[in-house]
């Protein structure tokens, strides 16, 4: 079994206006030195072994549904998890 | 003509866009449920409003794995008209029928209030009753309007005149104030505003009126039977 964590934010050059108004009310709480805030969506995916290469696959999945491209990046990283 | 009204669940507008098609404008039209797998039967699609799959992970980015839209991406290559409001523009943007995405309202509000939008492109399928340039009434209700594509197909929706309404204030910050593009042949209309919600003047505005009226009125034209 492998553990999957993907991340997904906008892309560098797209504005986040949540990003945004989390970092206004950061300075307001005087963390000044906040200089960007992005926010972004954390996914966990448990995935089990098979034929399928796993690398093209959780790529696939994020090409096609996890990220929307034209406006998200996205990064995983794979643990694998040992089962009794 | 008959139109078919997509109903995924969290659909909400599906309602208001049968009454607009059936006791308005009098044409004929059916629900059509997602899992449904044959649009042959209809002459235009319709995708209403609404929260389909609770807007989980993305708007729009889940209903458009749904049966019917491959029906409904087989609609829009025969050339038959596919109009999309609200969540149903954001489902046909995930379904790349149209360029570009959505993202959340600038202000980061719900937005549910009417418009005015321009008729920047009176020459669609979708627009033609309208006049070049015309302004109309027709009510916004979203959290994620704020339209947003990279320069080159911005670039391309310009020179191909596929942009068909701005907003003539931007409520939500979106590109160049767009309210709804077509695709590059012009048989695919996404647009935030609710045209169906505008459709008698008990309603505030009987603007939205014309657009489905255009619909009728090209379908007609290219459909010509011999009297």
């Amino acid at each position: 079994m492998y553990k999957v964590k993907v991340y997904v934010t906008l892309r560098e050059s797209v504005l986040d206006p949540q990003g945004s108004a989390v970092k206004s009310a950061l300075h307001s709480m005087d963390y000044k030195e906040v200089q960007d805030v992005r926010i972004g969506k954390y996914m966990e995916l448990t995935i089990e072994k098979s034929d399928r290469d796993l690398d093209v696959a959780v790529r696939e999945m994020c090409e096609k549904l996890l990220a929307n491209t034209v406006i998200e990046d996205f990064s995983y990283e794979v643990q694998e998890v040992v089962t009794k | 003509m008959k139109f078919a009204v997509i109903v995924f669940p969290g659909s909400n507008c599906d309602i208001d866009m049968y009454h607009a098609i059936k006791d308005e404008l009098g044409e004929e039209v059916e629900y059509v449920w997602h899992d449904e797998t044959d649009l042959s039967q209809f002459d235009g699609i319709l995708l209403p409003g609404g929260f389909s799959y609770g807007d989980y992970l993305r708007s729009g980015a889940i209903a458009r794995f749904s049966n019917v839209m491959q029906e409904v991406v087989k609609a829009a290559e025969a050339g038959k008209p596919v109009l999309g409001v609200c969540n149903g523009f954001q489902i046909l943007l995930e379904a790349g029928l149209l360029p570009g995405a959505m993202k959340r309202n600038e202000n980061l509000k719900f937005m549910c209030r009417p418009v005015n939008l321009k008729v920047v492109n009176n020459q669609t399928a979708f627009t033609s009753a309208y006049e070049k340039d015309e302004v109309i009434s027709i009510p916004i209700a979203h959290g994620e309007g704020n339209y947003y594509c990279d320069e080159q197909t911005l670039q391309t929706l310009k020179e191909n005149n596929q942009i068909v309404f701005t907003y003539e204030t931007n409520p939500n910050g979106s590109l160049v104030d767009i309210a709804g593009i077509t695709n590059e042949r012009g048989n695919v209309l996404g647009m935030m505003p609710h045209p169906e919600r505008a459709v008698d003047e008990l309603l505030g505005s009987a603007d939205g009126l014309k657009l489905f009226q255009s619909i009728v009125k090209n379908w007609r034209e290219s459909h010509v039977t011999t009297a």
